[in-house]
């Protein structure tokens, strides 16, 4: 059944959901495509969508996913799957400890989990990059163009500070004035 | 009962309103929550808010929801925690809901259409530069380095679900190793002092 299905795959995303969402991308989109629930593209629109509203990443795109999967329903599901064992984990420390990462163990298993968080955006990033022809050996006015979006879009990031959602609004607009 | 039944009204109703400020990770809530928790309804001493986020970095989850969650526990047990968890929720719930409609409705219109293959290039960008932010705390020597090249190659081949569990498996074992060939341990960047000091460190990277 659909909504079992939604709640299921978030319900284990949401158990090892890590490292501030981005790291989920790949996660989410591997169970996306596995249940065939939408297109690579239609998943980068909703990680776009969800980057617009605040709250986090991950959570965002599972109400978004179940929303078009299964409506509002859907949504609602989805929302739950994820962030069930996170309160069921919270719940589970906050009764038994109260300086978690103080454990040598602890700092060990993020230790090696850290750069894990790291290597599953950078290939969230690549796989993006080549769904979207941003990677592309067929060189055009339409490939270069979007390679200049991504470094400028970067470029605002890293050494000007913007917020991510401001570049997504510019962005929008430079599409709009650049492609229609 | 009813006295029970009225705090956690305040708590779902105090998260309520800090929801809608955590655009773009849950360190930006930390003033709010010292405001609202702390200073005003006292719920809380200024100390312990380090600890909540530093808890709520260590276990999955988003940190805005994980440390709205702990705080929740603090002050009325399991229903102050549902009642924190939801009330952190709902406001993006709806607004993400609201705009995945709305796109639902627009997103044959061309201009909209035109607008999202730019916004498809510059979410690349805004994950790389999550990568980068994340990389800051994570690359910390040549094992971990090593960690990143090879998990990231595994990825095209392995999913990753079981990328994540092998990271903290693999990351306990070279711990061992390594105090077995006797170096000297880092777990993390050593340049800052006691980290649980200050509570808007990034120990996952997680302020994106």
């Amino acid at each position: 059944m659909l909504l079992w299905e939604l709640f299921k795959s978030f319900f284990f995303i949401g158990a090892v959901s890590f490292g501030g969402g981005y790291a989920m991308i790949p996660v989410i989109e591997a169970e996306v495509s596995k249940n065939e629930w939408m297109t690579i593209q239609q998943f980068t629109d909703i990680i776009a969508i969800a980057g617009m509203a605040p709250g986090p990443i991950a959570a965002n795109s599972a109400i978004l996913v179940g929303y078009s999967t299964a409506g509002i329903t859907g949504a609602v599901v989805a929302a739950l799957g994820i962030l069930l064992p996170s309160v069921l984990i919270v719940l589970l420390v906050a009764t038994f400890f109260r300086k978690l990462n103080h454990y040598p163990v602890v700092k060990s298993i993020f230790y090696g989990l850290r750069p894990i968080v790291m290597s599953l955006i950078i290939y969230a990033a690549l796989k993006f990059a080549l769904s979207n022809n941003l990677i592309s050996l067929h060189i055009s006015w339409y490939t270069s163009s979007l390679l200049v979006i991504f470094g400028l879009s970067l470029l605002a990031l890293l050494k000007f500070n913007w917020h991510p959602i401001y570049v997504i609004i510019l962005s929008g607009l430079v599409g709009v004035t650049l492609y229609s | 009962m009813n006295k029970h039944w009225k705090t956690l009204l305040q708590v779902f109703w105090t998260f309520f309103k800090i929801g809608p400020v955590t655009f773009g990770g849950g360190f930006a809530m930390i003033p709010l929550i010292e405001k609202e928790i702390v200073d005003k309804r006292k719920w809380l001493q200024k100390d312990d808010v380090s600890d909540v986020f530093a808890l709520a970095q260590s276990v999955p989850g988003a940190i805005a929801i994980n440390s709205a969650t702990f705080i929740g526990h603090r002050i009325a047990g399991v229903k102050g925690a549902i009642a924190a968890m939801l009330g952190i929720s709902l406001p993006t719930f709806l607004i993400v809901l609201s705009l995945g409609i709305t796109y639902l409705f627009i997103q044959d219109s061309p201009k909209i259409e035109a607008a999202f293959v730019s916004i498809r290039a510059s979410i690349v960008a805004i994950i790389i530069y999550a990568a980068i932010k994340v990389g800051k705390s994570a690359i910390i020597d040549k094992s971990t380095l090593g960690i990143l090249v090879i998990g990231t190659a595994a990825l095209f081949f392995i999913h990753p679900l079981f990328m994540i569990l092998f990271g903290g498996v693999h990351g306990s074992i070279l711990i061992v190793i390594k105090k077995k060939l006797g170096y000297k341990i880092a777990y993390e960047k050593s340049n800052k002092k006691d980290s649980n000091e200050d509570g808007n460190d990034f120990f996952m990277g997680a302020g994106i």
